[in-house]
Protein backbone atom coordinates (compact mmCIF):
# COMPACT_ATOMS: atom_id res chain seq x y z
CA UNK A 1 0.00 0.00 0.00
CA UNK A 2 1.24 3.44 -0.94
CA UNK A 3 0.26 6.86 1.06
CA UNK A 4 0.60 9.65 -0.92
CA UNK A 5 3.04 12.19 0.79
CA UNK A 6 0.62 15.53 1.56
CA UNK A 7 2.44 19.20 2.32
CA UNK A 8 -0.21 19.57 5.13
CA UNK A 9 1.46 22.93 5.85
CA UNK A 10 1.18 24.36 1.85
CA UNK A 11 -2.42 23.35 2.31
CA UNK A 12 -3.08 25.21 5.06
CA UNK A 13 -1.37 28.34 3.74
CA UNK A 14 -3.32 27.92 0.50
CA UNK A 15 -6.70 27.45 1.61
CA UNK A 16 -6.46 30.63 3.70
CA UNK A 17 -5.03 32.84 1.33
CA UNK A 18 -7.88 31.06 -1.15
CA UNK A 19 -10.16 32.08 0.89
CA UNK A 20 -9.49 35.21 1.87
CA UNK A 21 -8.85 36.23 -1.94
CA UNK A 22 -12.29 35.80 -2.66
CA UNK A 23 -13.03 38.48 0.48
CA UNK A 24 -10.71 40.94 -1.20
CA UNK A 25 -12.35 40.01 -4.54
CA UNK A 26 -16.01 40.99 -3.45
CA UNK A 27 -14.81 44.27 -1.67
CA UNK A 28 -12.81 45.16 -4.92
CA UNK A 29 -15.85 44.45 -6.90
CA UNK A 30 -18.39 46.51 -5.10
CA UNK A 31 -15.92 49.13 -4.97
CA UNK A 32 -15.17 48.87 -8.69
CA UNK A 33 -18.93 49.03 -9.56
CA UNK A 34 -19.93 51.94 -6.92
CA UNK A 35 -16.83 54.31 -8.37
CA UNK A 36 -18.24 53.60 -11.70
CA UNK A 37 -21.85 54.11 -11.44
CA UNK A 38 -20.17 57.40 -9.44
CA UNK A 39 -17.82 58.72 -11.92
CA UNK A 40 -20.26 58.05 -14.72
CA UNK A 41 -23.64 60.07 -12.73
CA UNK A 42 -21.42 62.55 -11.67
CA UNK A 43 -20.74 63.79 -15.04
CA UNK A 44 -23.96 65.47 -15.63
CA UNK A 45 -23.19 67.77 -12.86
CA UNK A 46 -19.98 68.15 -14.07
CA UNK A 47 -19.59 68.34 -17.99
CA UNK A 48 -23.59 68.97 -18.75
CA UNK A 49 -23.60 71.46 -16.09
CA UNK A 50 -27.21 70.62 -15.35
CA UNK A 51 -27.88 71.93 -11.28
CA UNK A 52 -28.36 69.08 -8.95
CA UNK A 53 -31.63 71.04 -7.88
CA UNK A 54 -33.14 71.26 -10.84
CA UNK A 55 -32.22 67.04 -11.14
CA UNK A 56 -33.89 66.40 -7.81
CA UNK A 57 -36.36 68.65 -7.87
CA UNK A 58 -37.74 69.53 -11.17
CA UNK A 59 -41.04 67.52 -12.69
CA UNK A 60 -39.21 68.83 -16.44
CA UNK A 61 -38.48 65.42 -17.92
CA UNK A 62 -37.53 65.90 -21.74
CA UNK A 63 -33.90 64.97 -22.79
CA UNK A 64 -34.86 65.06 -26.64
CA UNK A 65 -35.97 68.67 -26.45
CA UNK A 66 -33.62 70.17 -29.47
CA UNK A 67 -33.56 73.80 -28.16
CA UNK A 68 -33.70 73.20 -24.29
CA UNK A 69 -33.58 69.59 -22.85
CA UNK A 70 -34.37 69.33 -19.43
CA UNK A 71 -33.58 66.68 -16.98
CA UNK A 72 -35.66 66.74 -14.19
CA UNK A 73 -36.37 63.37 -12.65
CA UNK A 74 -38.56 64.09 -9.83
CA UNK A 75 -41.48 61.93 -11.66
CA UNK A 76 -39.33 58.77 -11.53
CA UNK A 77 -38.48 59.32 -8.15
CA UNK A 78 -42.36 59.95 -7.08
CA UNK A 79 -43.04 57.22 -9.16
CA UNK A 80 -40.76 54.55 -7.59
CA UNK A 81 -41.78 55.36 -4.04
CA UNK A 82 -45.45 55.26 -4.91
CA UNK A 83 -45.63 52.02 -6.39
CA UNK A 84 -42.93 50.43 -3.66
CA UNK A 85 -45.01 51.73 -0.62
CA UNK A 86 -47.97 50.60 -1.99
CA UNK A 87 -46.89 46.82 -2.71
CA UNK A 88 -45.14 47.47 1.24
CA UNK A 89 -48.71 48.52 2.51
CA UNK A 90 -50.12 45.37 0.31
CA UNK A 91 -47.27 42.51 1.34
CA UNK A 92 -46.40 43.29 5.38
CA UNK A 93 -49.28 42.69 6.91
CA UNK A 94 -50.09 39.66 4.88
CA UNK A 95 -46.24 38.70 5.71
CA UNK A 96 -46.75 39.02 9.27
CA UNK A 97 -49.75 37.01 8.95
CA UNK A 98 -47.87 33.89 7.35
CA UNK A 99 -45.51 34.28 9.69
CA UNK A 100 -47.55 33.98 12.63
CA UNK A 101 -49.59 31.43 11.33
CA UNK A 102 -46.21 29.28 10.47
CA UNK A 103 -44.85 29.39 13.99
CA UNK A 104 -48.08 29.54 16.20
CA UNK A 105 -51.68 28.43 14.18
CA UNK A 106 -50.39 25.16 12.19
CA UNK A 107 -46.52 24.73 12.19
CA UNK A 108 -47.12 21.30 10.33
CA UNK A 109 -48.89 22.88 7.64
CA UNK A 110 -46.34 25.44 7.45
CA UNK A 111 -43.54 23.43 7.10
CA UNK A 112 -45.31 21.55 4.74
CA UNK A 113 -47.24 23.29 2.66
CA UNK A 114 -46.65 27.38 2.79
CA UNK A 115 -42.47 26.89 2.79
CA UNK A 116 -42.66 25.34 -0.37
CA UNK A 117 -45.23 27.50 -2.08
CA UNK A 118 -43.03 30.63 -0.81
CA UNK A 119 -39.79 28.69 -2.12
CA UNK A 120 -41.18 28.91 -5.53
CA UNK A 121 -42.81 32.17 -5.62
CA UNK A 122 -39.18 33.24 -5.30
CA UNK A 123 -37.81 30.83 -7.72
CA UNK A 124 -40.29 32.35 -10.74
CA UNK A 125 -38.31 35.50 -12.97
CA UNK A 126 -39.53 38.72 -12.61
CA UNK A 127 -40.09 38.63 -16.13
CA UNK A 128 -43.23 35.84 -15.83
CA UNK A 129 -44.64 38.01 -13.18
CA UNK A 130 -44.73 40.65 -15.80
CA UNK A 131 -46.23 38.81 -18.46
CA UNK A 132 -48.86 37.25 -16.13
CA UNK A 133 -49.70 41.03 -14.88
CA UNK A 134 -49.97 42.01 -18.76
CA UNK A 135 -51.81 38.85 -20.20
CA UNK A 136 -54.28 38.59 -16.88
CA UNK A 137 -54.13 41.38 -14.64
CA UNK A 138 -54.63 44.26 -17.33
CA UNK A 139 -57.48 43.15 -18.54
CA UNK A 140 -59.18 42.44 -15.74
CA UNK A 141 -58.66 46.38 -14.41
CA UNK A 142 -59.60 47.61 -17.81
CA UNK A 143 -62.85 45.49 -17.89
CA UNK A 144 -63.83 46.37 -13.96
CA UNK A 145 -62.78 49.88 -13.94
CA UNK A 146 -62.01 50.76 -17.18
CA UNK A 147 -59.27 52.97 -18.91
CA UNK A 148 -56.26 51.08 -20.26
CA UNK A 149 -55.40 49.01 -17.93
CA UNK A 150 -51.89 49.89 -17.18
CA UNK A 151 -51.58 51.58 -14.01
CA UNK A 152 -50.32 52.13 -10.72
CA UNK A 153 -52.28 49.65 -9.40
CA UNK A 154 -51.28 46.78 -11.76
CA UNK A 155 -47.61 48.09 -10.92
CA UNK A 156 -48.43 47.53 -7.13
CA UNK A 157 -50.22 44.31 -7.36
CA UNK A 158 -47.33 42.77 -9.31
CA UNK A 159 -44.55 44.09 -7.10
CA UNK A 160 -46.47 42.56 -3.24
CA UNK A 161 -46.71 39.38 -4.94
CA UNK A 162 -43.11 39.57 -5.57
CA UNK A 163 -41.88 40.83 -1.81
CA UNK A 164 -44.40 38.60 -0.53
CA UNK A 165 -42.05 35.77 0.02
CA UNK A 166 -39.19 37.62 0.99
CA UNK A 167 -40.98 39.37 3.98
CA UNK A 168 -42.86 36.81 5.03
CA UNK A 169 -39.22 34.65 5.41
CA UNK A 170 -38.06 37.03 7.15
CA UNK A 171 -40.85 37.71 9.29
CA UNK A 172 -41.25 33.88 10.00
CA UNK A 173 -37.78 33.80 11.28
CA UNK A 174 -38.23 36.65 13.31
CA UNK A 175 -41.43 35.15 15.06
CA UNK A 176 -39.75 31.58 15.12
CA UNK A 177 -36.49 33.55 17.61
CA UNK A 178 -38.95 35.16 20.00
CA UNK A 179 -38.30 32.74 22.93
CA UNK A 180 -40.86 30.18 24.30
CA UNK A 181 -40.86 32.38 27.64
CA UNK A 182 -43.17 35.04 26.26
CA UNK A 183 -45.81 32.85 25.34
CA UNK A 184 -45.35 31.07 28.46
CA UNK A 185 -45.82 34.02 30.54
CA UNK A 186 -48.85 35.19 29.04
CA UNK A 187 -50.46 32.47 29.27
CA UNK A 188 -50.17 32.65 32.82
CA UNK A 189 -51.43 36.09 32.94
CA UNK A 190 -54.68 34.27 31.51
CA UNK A 191 -54.19 35.86 28.08
CA UNK A 192 -55.84 34.18 24.99
CA UNK A 193 -53.91 32.07 22.36
CA UNK A 194 -54.80 35.26 20.01
CA UNK A 195 -54.11 37.58 22.78
CA UNK A 196 -50.80 36.45 23.63
CA UNK A 197 -49.95 36.19 19.81
CA UNK A 198 -51.09 40.00 19.43
CA UNK A 199 -49.64 41.73 22.87
CA UNK A 200 -46.82 39.97 23.47
CA UNK A 201 -44.90 37.75 20.54
CA UNK A 202 -45.26 40.60 17.25
CA UNK A 203 -44.11 43.23 19.79
CA UNK A 204 -41.54 41.87 20.90
CA UNK A 205 -40.28 40.50 17.17
CA UNK A 206 -41.31 43.84 15.92
CA UNK A 207 -37.51 45.17 15.10
CA UNK A 208 -36.59 42.24 13.20
CA UNK A 209 -40.03 42.22 11.39
CA UNK A 210 -39.20 46.14 10.51
CA UNK A 211 -35.91 44.58 8.75
CA UNK A 212 -37.77 42.53 7.06
CA UNK A 213 -40.26 45.33 5.51
CA UNK A 214 -37.37 47.20 4.72
CA UNK A 215 -35.58 44.94 2.92
CA UNK A 216 -38.76 44.19 0.61
CA UNK A 217 -39.04 47.71 0.38
CA UNK A 218 -35.60 47.59 -0.89
CA UNK A 219 -36.30 44.41 -3.40
CA UNK A 220 -39.54 46.46 -4.81
CA UNK A 221 -37.94 49.59 -5.66
CA UNK A 222 -34.97 48.05 -7.32
CA UNK A 223 -37.22 46.02 -9.64
CA UNK A 224 -37.38 47.02 -12.83
CA UNK A 225 -38.67 44.86 -15.26
CA UNK A 226 -41.90 43.51 -13.96
CA UNK A 227 -42.99 46.61 -12.80
CA UNK A 228 -42.14 48.46 -16.85
CA UNK A 229 -44.40 45.82 -18.24
CA UNK A 230 -47.74 47.07 -16.18
CA UNK A 231 -47.21 50.11 -15.38
CA UNK A 232 -48.03 52.37 -18.69
CA UNK A 233 -44.58 54.20 -18.51
CA UNK A 234 -46.54 57.68 -18.97
CA UNK A 235 -43.78 60.57 -17.88
CA UNK A 236 -46.40 61.94 -15.09
CA UNK A 237 -47.34 62.21 -11.91
CA UNK A 238 -50.43 59.69 -11.39
CA UNK A 239 -53.29 61.18 -11.02
CA UNK A 240 -54.89 58.02 -9.33
CA UNK A 241 -54.46 55.02 -8.38
CA UNK A 242 -55.30 53.92 -11.80
CA UNK A 243 -53.54 56.18 -13.44
CA UNK A 244 -50.37 55.76 -15.02
CA UNK A 245 -46.99 56.41 -13.95
CA UNK A 246 -43.17 55.71 -14.82
CA UNK A 247 -40.65 54.28 -12.44
CA UNK A 248 -36.93 55.23 -11.90
CA UNK A 249 -36.06 51.67 -13.07
CA UNK A 250 -38.26 51.38 -16.16
CA UNK A 251 -36.98 54.39 -17.60
CA UNK A 252 -33.64 53.37 -17.46
CA UNK A 253 -34.36 49.95 -18.89
CA UNK A 254 -36.24 51.71 -21.78
CA UNK A 255 -34.06 54.33 -22.62
CA UNK A 256 -30.40 53.00 -21.65
CA UNK A 257 -29.75 50.98 -24.79
CA UNK A 258 -30.76 53.40 -27.48
CA UNK A 259 -28.86 56.63 -26.12
CA UNK A 260 -24.96 57.42 -27.07
CA UNK A 261 -22.32 57.23 -24.69
CA UNK A 262 -21.17 60.85 -23.31
CA UNK A 263 -24.33 62.15 -24.74
CA UNK A 264 -26.15 64.41 -22.21
CA UNK A 265 -29.18 62.13 -22.68
CA UNK A 266 -27.14 59.28 -21.39
CA UNK A 267 -25.17 61.00 -18.85
CA UNK A 268 -28.41 61.61 -17.52
CA UNK A 269 -29.79 58.14 -16.95
CA UNK A 270 -26.14 57.26 -15.00
CA UNK A 271 -27.38 59.97 -12.82
CA UNK A 272 -30.43 58.46 -12.14
CA UNK A 273 -28.77 55.15 -11.53
CA UNK A 274 -26.44 56.78 -9.42
CA UNK A 275 -29.88 58.19 -7.57
CA UNK A 276 -31.16 54.72 -7.64
CA UNK A 277 -27.69 53.33 -5.86
CA UNK A 278 -27.83 56.26 -3.34
CA UNK A 279 -31.43 55.46 -1.79
CA UNK A 280 -30.37 51.53 -1.87
CA UNK A 281 -27.81 52.58 0.36
CA UNK A 282 -30.22 54.53 2.29
CA UNK A 283 -32.16 51.01 2.87
CA UNK A 284 -29.53 49.44 4.09
CA UNK A 285 -28.65 52.21 6.47
CA UNK A 286 -32.17 52.35 7.97
CA UNK A 287 -31.92 48.46 8.41
CA UNK A 288 -28.55 48.58 10.35
CA UNK A 289 -30.03 51.45 12.40
CA UNK A 290 -33.37 49.55 13.42
CA UNK A 291 -31.14 46.47 14.06
CA UNK A 292 -29.08 48.44 16.52
CA UNK A 293 -31.50 50.41 18.05
CA UNK A 294 -33.66 47.02 18.84
CA UNK A 295 -30.46 45.12 19.74
CA UNK A 296 -29.92 47.75 22.29
CA UNK A 297 -33.62 47.74 23.75
CA UNK A 298 -33.59 43.66 24.52
CA UNK B 1 -7.63 0.54 -11.74
CA UNK B 2 -9.01 3.90 -10.94
CA UNK B 3 -6.01 5.77 -12.81
CA UNK B 4 -6.37 3.29 -16.31
CA UNK B 5 -9.88 4.53 -16.81
CA UNK B 6 -9.07 7.77 -16.09
CA UNK B 7 -6.33 7.83 -19.17
CA UNK B 8 -8.78 5.85 -20.94
CA UNK B 9 -11.74 8.57 -20.57
CA UNK B 10 -9.03 11.28 -21.44
CA UNK B 11 -8.04 9.21 -24.98
CA UNK B 12 -11.19 8.94 -25.80
CA UNK B 13 -12.42 12.13 -25.64
CA UNK B 14 -9.17 13.38 -27.27
CA UNK B 15 -10.01 11.29 -30.19
CA UNK B 16 -13.70 13.12 -30.31
CA UNK B 17 -12.05 16.39 -30.52
CA UNK B 18 -10.04 15.56 -33.31
CA UNK B 19 -12.62 14.25 -35.58
CA UNK B 20 -15.08 16.66 -35.10
CA UNK B 21 -12.45 19.40 -36.20
CA UNK B 22 -11.39 18.14 -39.14
CA UNK B 23 -15.55 18.40 -41.08
CA UNK B 24 -14.32 22.29 -41.87
CA UNK B 25 -15.50 22.88 -45.85
CA UNK B 26 -16.25 18.19 -46.17
CA UNK B 27 -19.63 18.84 -47.21
CA UNK B 28 -20.16 22.73 -48.50
CA UNK B 29 -19.92 23.39 -52.11
CA UNK B 30 -16.35 24.95 -53.35
CA UNK B 31 -17.46 28.97 -54.67
CA UNK B 32 -15.64 31.04 -56.65
CA UNK B 33 -14.45 33.35 -54.19
CA UNK B 34 -13.34 31.41 -51.54
CA UNK B 35 -10.62 32.91 -50.74
CA UNK B 36 -12.36 35.78 -48.28
CA UNK B 37 -11.65 35.29 -44.81
CA UNK B 38 -11.92 36.67 -41.58
CA UNK B 39 -14.31 37.66 -39.13
CA UNK B 40 -17.23 40.07 -38.85
CA UNK B 41 -18.88 41.31 -35.43
CA UNK B 42 -21.97 43.34 -35.69
CA UNK B 43 -24.53 44.91 -32.51
CA UNK B 44 -27.03 47.64 -32.62
CA UNK B 45 -30.79 47.87 -33.83
CA UNK B 46 -32.94 45.36 -33.13
CA UNK B 47 -35.11 46.42 -36.28
CA UNK B 48 -32.00 45.81 -38.63
CA UNK B 49 -30.70 42.78 -36.58
CA UNK B 50 -33.27 40.15 -38.93
CA UNK B 51 -32.02 41.70 -41.78
CA UNK B 52 -28.34 41.61 -40.80
CA UNK B 53 -28.59 38.16 -39.76
CA UNK B 54 -30.04 36.91 -42.64
CA UNK B 55 -27.55 38.70 -44.77
CA UNK B 56 -24.42 37.17 -42.27
CA UNK B 57 -26.33 33.68 -43.24
CA UNK B 58 -26.02 34.05 -47.11
CA UNK B 59 -22.98 35.75 -46.81
CA UNK B 60 -21.04 32.46 -44.87
CA UNK B 61 -22.76 30.22 -46.98
CA UNK B 62 -20.79 31.91 -49.99
CA UNK B 63 -18.01 32.43 -47.92
CA UNK B 64 -17.68 29.96 -46.22
CA UNK B 65 -13.99 31.21 -44.53
CA UNK B 66 -16.06 33.97 -42.89
CA UNK B 67 -17.90 34.31 -39.96
CA UNK B 68 -20.42 36.96 -39.12
CA UNK B 69 -22.18 37.03 -35.45
CA UNK B 70 -25.01 39.83 -35.79
CA UNK B 71 -25.91 40.98 -32.11
CA UNK B 72 -29.04 43.18 -30.77
CA UNK B 73 -28.71 45.73 -28.46
CA UNK B 74 -30.30 48.87 -29.72
CA UNK B 75 -28.75 51.60 -31.78
CA UNK B 76 -27.14 53.25 -29.04
CA UNK B 77 -25.17 50.09 -28.24
CA UNK B 78 -24.55 49.70 -31.86
CA UNK B 79 -22.64 53.58 -32.25
CA UNK B 80 -21.00 52.89 -28.97
CA UNK B 81 -19.55 49.60 -29.62
CA UNK B 82 -18.39 50.54 -32.99
CA UNK B 83 -16.90 53.82 -31.71
CA UNK B 84 -15.02 52.35 -29.20
CA UNK B 85 -13.87 49.44 -31.80
CA UNK B 86 -15.56 46.34 -29.89
CA UNK B 87 -17.41 45.41 -33.28
CA UNK B 88 -16.78 46.26 -36.89
CA UNK B 89 -20.42 47.08 -37.85
CA UNK B 90 -22.79 49.35 -35.97
CA UNK B 91 -26.04 49.00 -36.60
CA UNK B 92 -28.33 52.44 -36.43
CA UNK B 93 -31.90 53.28 -37.40
CA UNK B 94 -30.76 56.71 -37.04
CA UNK B 95 -27.46 58.20 -38.24
CA UNK B 96 -25.05 58.53 -36.37
CA UNK B 97 -24.80 62.36 -36.23
CA UNK B 98 -27.95 62.45 -34.74
CA UNK B 99 -27.28 60.93 -31.31
CA UNK B 100 -23.77 62.08 -30.64
CA UNK B 101 -24.28 65.57 -28.81
CA UNK B 102 -20.60 65.88 -29.48
CA UNK B 103 -20.25 65.47 -33.37
CA UNK B 104 -16.47 65.33 -33.22
CA UNK B 105 -16.73 62.03 -31.16
CA UNK B 106 -18.41 60.52 -34.01
CA UNK B 107 -15.94 61.90 -37.02
CA UNK B 108 -13.70 59.19 -37.62
CA UNK B 109 -17.47 57.08 -38.37
CA UNK B 110 -18.61 56.22 -41.73
CA UNK B 111 -22.12 55.61 -42.48
CA UNK B 112 -23.52 53.62 -45.31
CA UNK B 113 -27.36 53.44 -46.00
CA UNK B 114 -27.82 49.49 -46.26
CA UNK B 115 -32.09 49.33 -46.75
CA UNK B 116 -34.97 51.53 -46.55
CA UNK B 117 -37.23 50.78 -43.96
CA UNK B 118 -41.30 51.60 -44.18
CA UNK B 119 -43.22 52.28 -40.95
CA UNK B 120 -47.17 51.93 -40.97
CA UNK B 121 -49.78 53.46 -38.42
CA UNK B 122 -51.83 50.38 -36.78
CA UNK B 123 -54.67 50.58 -34.49
CA UNK B 124 -56.73 47.98 -32.32
CA UNK B 125 -59.35 46.19 -34.75
CA UNK B 126 -62.39 47.81 -33.80
CA UNK B 127 -61.47 51.48 -34.15
CA UNK B 128 -63.43 52.18 -38.20
CA UNK B 129 -61.18 54.78 -39.05
CA UNK B 130 -59.51 53.85 -42.90
CA UNK B 131 -57.41 56.95 -43.58
CA UNK B 132 -55.67 59.81 -41.38
CA UNK B 133 -54.15 62.91 -42.42
CA UNK B 134 -51.14 64.09 -41.25
CA UNK B 135 -52.53 67.06 -39.17
CA UNK B 136 -55.17 64.33 -38.06
CA UNK B 137 -52.16 62.63 -36.37
CA UNK B 138 -50.17 65.15 -35.39
CA UNK B 139 -53.37 66.08 -33.16
CA UNK B 140 -53.89 62.82 -31.80
CA UNK B 141 -50.02 62.40 -30.63
CA UNK B 142 -49.74 65.65 -29.48
CA UNK B 143 -52.90 65.56 -26.81
CA UNK B 144 -54.89 67.75 -29.11
CA UNK B 145 -57.63 64.95 -30.30
CA UNK B 146 -58.85 62.57 -27.54
CA UNK B 147 -61.93 61.12 -29.32
CA UNK B 148 -62.38 59.07 -32.44
CA UNK B 149 -65.42 60.11 -33.52
CA UNK B 150 -63.00 64.18 -34.34
CA UNK B 151 -61.70 61.99 -36.82
CA UNK B 152 -64.00 60.21 -38.59
CA UNK B 153 -64.76 57.22 -35.94
CA UNK B 154 -67.25 55.91 -33.39
CA UNK B 155 -67.27 57.69 -29.94
CA UNK B 156 -64.75 56.02 -28.37
CA UNK B 157 -61.52 57.82 -26.38
CA UNK B 158 -58.14 57.70 -27.83
CA UNK B 159 -55.57 55.25 -26.30
CA UNK B 160 -52.13 56.42 -27.50
CA UNK B 161 -49.23 54.20 -27.69
CA UNK B 162 -45.91 55.20 -27.92
CA UNK B 163 -42.44 53.96 -28.29
CA UNK B 164 -39.76 55.19 -25.34
CA UNK B 165 -38.25 58.67 -26.56
CA UNK B 166 -34.78 57.08 -27.30
CA UNK B 167 -36.34 54.18 -29.89
CA UNK B 168 -35.00 55.15 -33.42
CA UNK B 169 -38.85 53.88 -34.35
CA UNK B 170 -40.31 56.92 -32.61
CA UNK B 171 -37.35 59.16 -33.98
CA UNK B 172 -38.32 58.16 -37.47
CA UNK B 173 -42.07 58.81 -36.52
CA UNK B 174 -41.10 62.44 -35.24
CA UNK B 175 -38.86 63.20 -37.91
CA UNK B 176 -41.28 62.63 -40.88
CA UNK B 177 -44.92 62.77 -39.30
CA UNK B 178 -44.66 64.83 -36.04
CA UNK B 179 -42.70 67.29 -37.91
CA UNK B 180 -42.58 70.04 -35.37
CA UNK B 181 -45.35 69.39 -33.69
CA UNK B 182 -44.28 67.68 -29.92
CA UNK B 183 -45.33 64.02 -28.93
CA UNK B 184 -47.51 64.60 -25.65
CA UNK B 185 -45.77 62.08 -23.29
CA UNK B 186 -47.87 62.59 -20.53
CA UNK B 187 -50.84 61.04 -22.86
CA UNK B 188 -50.98 57.87 -23.03
CA UNK B 189 -48.70 54.69 -22.43
CA UNK B 190 -45.51 53.52 -23.19
CA UNK B 191 -44.47 50.05 -24.37
CA UNK B 192 -40.96 48.92 -24.87
CA UNK B 193 -40.44 46.94 -27.96
CA UNK B 194 -42.59 46.16 -30.58
CA UNK B 195 -43.79 42.76 -29.28
CA UNK B 196 -44.91 44.66 -26.64
CA UNK B 197 -46.89 47.26 -28.63
CA UNK B 198 -48.25 44.58 -30.74
CA UNK B 199 -50.00 42.81 -27.55
CA UNK B 200 -51.43 46.27 -25.93
CA UNK B 201 -53.03 47.17 -29.34
CA UNK B 202 -54.65 43.91 -30.07
CA UNK B 203 -55.90 43.84 -26.74
CA UNK B 204 -57.26 47.72 -25.87
CA UNK B 205 -59.83 49.27 -27.04
CA UNK B 206 -59.26 52.19 -29.16
CA UNK B 207 -55.29 51.93 -29.50
CA UNK B 208 -53.27 53.82 -31.97
CA UNK B 209 -49.43 53.24 -32.26
CA UNK B 210 -46.46 53.01 -35.05
CA UNK B 211 -44.76 49.85 -36.59
CA UNK B 212 -41.94 49.23 -38.59
CA UNK B 213 -43.45 46.83 -41.27
CA UNK B 214 -40.61 44.77 -41.10
CA UNK B 215 -41.67 43.61 -38.22
CA UNK B 216 -45.27 43.27 -39.81
CA UNK B 217 -44.37 41.23 -42.82
CA UNK B 218 -44.93 38.16 -42.85
CA UNK B 219 -48.84 37.53 -41.64
CA UNK B 220 -48.83 39.95 -39.48
CA UNK B 221 -50.13 42.51 -41.39
CA UNK B 222 -53.61 40.52 -41.48
CA UNK B 223 -54.19 40.57 -37.85
CA UNK B 224 -53.64 43.94 -36.85
CA UNK B 225 -55.63 46.87 -38.86
CA UNK B 226 -52.77 49.67 -40.47
CA UNK B 227 -54.41 53.24 -41.46
CA UNK B 228 -53.54 54.98 -44.33
CA UNK B 229 -51.76 58.38 -44.58
CA UNK B 230 -53.15 60.81 -46.65
CA UNK B 231 -55.23 57.52 -48.10
CA UNK B 232 -51.73 56.14 -49.24
CA UNK B 233 -50.59 52.82 -47.57
CA UNK B 234 -47.12 52.14 -46.78
CA UNK B 235 -45.97 49.97 -49.95
CA UNK B 236 -42.66 50.51 -51.69
CA UNK B 237 -44.36 51.69 -54.69
CA UNK B 238 -45.96 55.15 -52.64
CA UNK B 239 -42.81 55.20 -50.47
CA UNK B 240 -40.31 55.55 -53.71
CA UNK B 241 -42.80 57.48 -55.67
CA UNK B 242 -42.55 60.15 -52.39
CA UNK B 243 -46.19 59.56 -51.95
CA UNK B 244 -45.93 58.52 -47.70
CA UNK B 245 -43.97 59.95 -45.60
CA UNK B 246 -43.04 57.50 -42.46
CA UNK B 247 -39.94 56.01 -43.60
CA UNK B 248 -36.33 55.77 -42.70
CA UNK B 249 -33.09 54.39 -43.26
CA UNK B 250 -30.95 51.40 -42.26
CA UNK B 251 -27.43 52.44 -41.90
CA UNK B 252 -24.18 50.57 -41.11
CA UNK B 253 -21.88 52.23 -39.34
CA UNK B 254 -18.03 51.52 -39.48
CA UNK B 255 -14.78 53.10 -37.89
CA UNK B 256 -13.25 54.36 -41.01
CA UNK B 257 -14.09 52.87 -44.42
CA UNK B 258 -14.89 49.33 -44.22
CA UNK B 259 -12.27 47.07 -45.02
CA UNK B 260 -12.27 43.21 -46.28
CA UNK B 261 -14.79 41.35 -45.60
CA UNK B 262 -16.64 44.10 -43.83
CA UNK B 263 -16.79 46.00 -47.52
CA UNK B 264 -17.38 42.99 -49.14
CA UNK B 265 -20.66 42.15 -46.49
CA UNK B 266 -21.76 45.37 -46.38
CA UNK B 267 -21.51 45.54 -50.58
CA UNK B 268 -23.86 42.19 -50.38
CA UNK B 269 -26.89 43.45 -48.09
CA UNK B 270 -26.76 46.38 -50.34
CA UNK B 271 -26.41 44.29 -53.55
CA UNK B 272 -28.83 43.35 -56.28
CA UNK B 273 -28.42 39.28 -55.30
CA UNK B 274 -29.87 40.30 -51.91
CA UNK B 275 -32.71 42.28 -52.94
CA UNK B 276 -35.49 39.89 -53.07
CA UNK B 277 -34.77 38.59 -49.11
CA UNK B 278 -34.88 42.13 -48.59
CA UNK B 279 -38.52 42.86 -49.80
CA UNK B 280 -39.46 39.73 -48.56
CA UNK B 281 -38.54 40.52 -44.69
CA UNK B 282 -40.67 43.83 -45.10
CA UNK B 283 -37.92 46.71 -45.87
CA UNK B 284 -37.00 48.41 -48.95
CA UNK B 285 -33.98 47.78 -51.23
CA UNK B 286 -31.67 50.70 -51.46
CA UNK B 287 -31.28 50.14 -55.09
CA UNK B 288 -35.29 51.71 -55.05
CA UNK B 289 -34.38 54.34 -52.57
CA UNK B 290 -32.76 56.56 -54.83
CA UNK B 291 -34.05 59.70 -55.39
CA UNK B 292 -35.28 60.36 -51.62
CA UNK B 293 -33.91 62.19 -49.48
Amino acid sequence: MEYKKRNFFLLEYLGRSLVTLCGLLMIVITIAIIVFIVSKGIRSFTQNHISLFDMLFSKNWSPNNPTNPSFGAVIFIVGSILVSIGAVIIAAPIAISLAVFTNYISPKFGEKILKPVLEVLVGIPSVVYGFLGVTLLIPFIRNTVGGVGFSLFAGIIVLSIMILPTIASIASDAVRAVPKDYLEASYGLGSTRWQAIRLAIVPAAKTNILTAIVLGLARAFGEALAVQMVIGNTVKIPKGLFDQTVTLTGILTMDMANTMNGTAWNNALWTLAMILLLISFLFILVIRLIGRSGGKRA
Amino acid sequence: MKHGLKLTVAALLLTGVMTGCNTKGTNKTPSTNAKLTGTISAAGSTALQPLAGEAAKEFMTTYPQVSVTIQGGGSGTGVNQVSSGAVQIGNSDVPASEKLSNPSAGKDLVETKVAGVGYSIITNKDVGVDSLTELQIQNIFSGKTTNWKDVGGKNEKINVINRPASSGTRTAFEKTVMKNVKINDSVGTVQDSNGAVEQAINSTPGTISYLADSYLAGGKKTTLKTVKINGKDSSIANITAGNYPFYSYEYMITKGTAKSPVKEYIDYVKGDSFSKKVEEMGYIPISKMKGLK
